[in-house]
């Protein structure tokens, strides 16, 4: 865009530099923290020897919760994200291509806009009374059903963003030699958005992984997610640091691992509604 | 369907809650009809008061130094030809992060005693600073771990959007004899107006819901200092267990979220975006 030339250029990379540090800064010295043992955190030594401690105490020890709360979250994320992608990828299948009455597609979306941007807080207490009237509340299927809710509206919105891309013609080509529409869908539109499908299938995951606000109140103990188990370090009477520095750690590997696959697709997704 | 009837439901759940008061005796709920007292509660509530008065510094202030962050990021990464797809991997690593995560990172690093900020500022031979423990500094901390976790995302939008600029305009420019200074603020920045409306109008609305960092950091504390709406709205549904009052106070909080998306609809349009 710019040209930069002497001083100003160095000054550029210089910013630059300095962004990369202040993103993986805190990160690598929470990692360090992760594998001190409690007194040489809370002494704040730099040099000190490494130890498993942490990572063994959260993954393995009979005490530990930890493990659950991973299973609980992956199953919860990646039951969610099916549905989600299901729900969503027709929906917005149906809302990009049939003929909707446009008064019922706008009300539709425009709720679906609201509810995205209602703290789901606002939705808690309600959910909550419900899932205990019907047994659902502290298990996993109320979170399930719970994710699938918060995070259906992007999924909607981003998979039609991609199948507006799709040409008409593509799909009414197919349907002239001999498919009928569920074909066009399944052989030929389908396969065209997969981008899309990755990109929202990364984002219901991950942000199905984080979610907080909702887990953290709908589940018990027994089913709480990873998360709730952070919060929980942090919160005890005795702040636990370096499980919580193990724990945190841990808790992003997911993403990290989602990011070095679905990059592309996910900033191409994130970023698609917002040029246009 | 699913979509409508775990969130249709509940609202008008809401509205029914919102005039009862709602007990627990036995594990059954006693709904009570109480319209009054509800409505008095939220008159009455200084801390929701509090609360929103915090979202809304939070709010404004975050988001503004985001979007002036990701913005100079943005347009500095497009203009260095080099480092553009490790500069990308990198900043996607906090958007991605679980916030809670997040929260207890930086709960590590403001320690009054021995958080990674303190042994810097105190190799420096300044006092350290607390952090979180100060209701002057705590909703400034708050402040810039929101910085921290959301600027790159403002500046995956802004980039996207800068990237996809017209270069001839641009070059124009440039032979026309613009210099940088003049580029960026008469050309790049004009040009880019319907992006940025967006990254502020999704800043502005995750900034409304923020919850699990406060939550992790502060809890609120120290005093009401960093109070913000989710929370208050989670004290009062879960720490004093009133239902009826919390269901009001959610009613209010999505009345005002409507007529938010509402103005700021108004207010995109106007300059130029959808």
């Amino acid at each position: 865009m710019l040209v930069l030339r002497g001083p100003a250029r160095w000054l550029a990379y210089l910013v630059l530099a300095t962004g990369i540090v202040i993103i993986i800064g805190p990160f690598l010295w929470v990692a360090l923290q992760s594998f001190k043992y409690e007194i040489a955190i809370l002494q704040g030594s730099w040099i000190f020897t490494p130890t498993w401690f942490n990572y063994s105490d959260v993954l393995y020890s009979h005490r530990s919760d930890f493990p659950t709360n991973v299973w609980n979250s992956v199953v919860v994320a990646s039951l969610s994200t099916f549905f989600v992608l299901i729900a969503g990828t027709l929906a917005a299948y149906s809302l990009s291509r049939l003929r909707w009455n446009r008064w019922i597609a706008r009300t539709f979306l425009g709720w679906t806009l609201i509810f995205n941007m209602i703290p789901p807080l606002t939705l808690i207490g309600p959910w909550y009374l419900i899932f205990r009237e019907v047994g659902l509340y502290e298990t996993l299927t109320g979170l399930v059903l719970a994710h699938i809710t918060l995070h259906l509206p992007m999924t909607i919105w981003m998979m039609m963003a991609y199948f507006n891309e799709i040409p008409k013609e593509i799909e009414e080509a197919a349907r002239v030699d001999g498919c009928d529409r569920l074909d066009a869908f399944w052989r030929i539109s389908l396969p065209l958005v997969t981008p899309g499908l990755i990109a929202a299938g990364v984002l219901a995951f991950v942000f199905s992984w984080n979610e907080f606000a909702v887990a953290l109140n709908l589940t018990s103990r027994a089913t709480a997610t990873v998360p709730v188990a952070i919060a929980r370090f942090a919160q005890q009477y005795e702040v636990q640091y370096g499980q919580m520095a193990a724990a945190s750690i841990v808790s992003t590997i997911p993403a990290l691992i989602l990011m070095f696959f679905g990059q592309r697709f996910v900033v191409q997704g994130l970023t698609m509604g917002a040029v246009k | 369907m699913l979509l409508l009837l775990l969130t249709v439901y509940p609202i008008l759940n809401l509205i029914g809650m919102s005039v009862s008061t709602i007990g627990f005796q036995a594990a059954k709920e006693i709904w009570t009809f109480t319209p009054g007292t509800n409505f008095h509660d939220l008159l009455d509530d200084d801390i929701f008061r509090i609360s929103l008065w915090n979202t809304l510094v939070f709010a404004v202030v975050a988001v503004a130094v985001e979007i002036i962050l990701g913005l100079t990021l943005a347009i500095l990464v497009a203009s260095v030809s080099r480092f553009k797809g490790l500069i990308r991997t990198v900043l996607i690593v906090p958007i991605l992060m679980p916030p809670v995560a997040i929260g207890s990172m930086w709960k590590l690093m403001y320690s009054l005693d021995f958080g990674v900020l303190n042994q810097i500022i105190t190799s420096l031979g300044l006092q350290p600073v607390n952090w979180l423990g100060s209701t002057s500094l705590a909703l400034f901390s708050v402040i810039i771990v929101d910085v921290w976790h959301w600027t790159p995302f403002v500046f995956l939008i802004l980039f996207a959007a800068v990237e996809g600029l017209p270069k001839e305009v641009i070059e124009a420019a440039r032979i026309d004899g613009a210099r940088n200074r003049e580029l960026v603020f008469k050309i790049i920045i004009p040009l880019m107006k319907p992006a940025l409306a967006v990254a502020l109008l999704f800043r502005i609305i995750l900034a409304f819901k923020v919850f699990d960092e406060v939550f992790l950091l502060t809890s609120g504390g120290p005093g009401t200092s960093t109070e913000v709406v989710s929370l208050h709205l989670y004290k009062v549904f879960f720490e004093q267990n009133q239902m009826g009052y919390g269901a009001l106070l959610s009613l209010a909080i999505i009345a005002a979220t409507i007529a938010f998306l509402w103005v700021g609809q108004r207010a995109a349009s106007a300059v130029g975006a959808r």
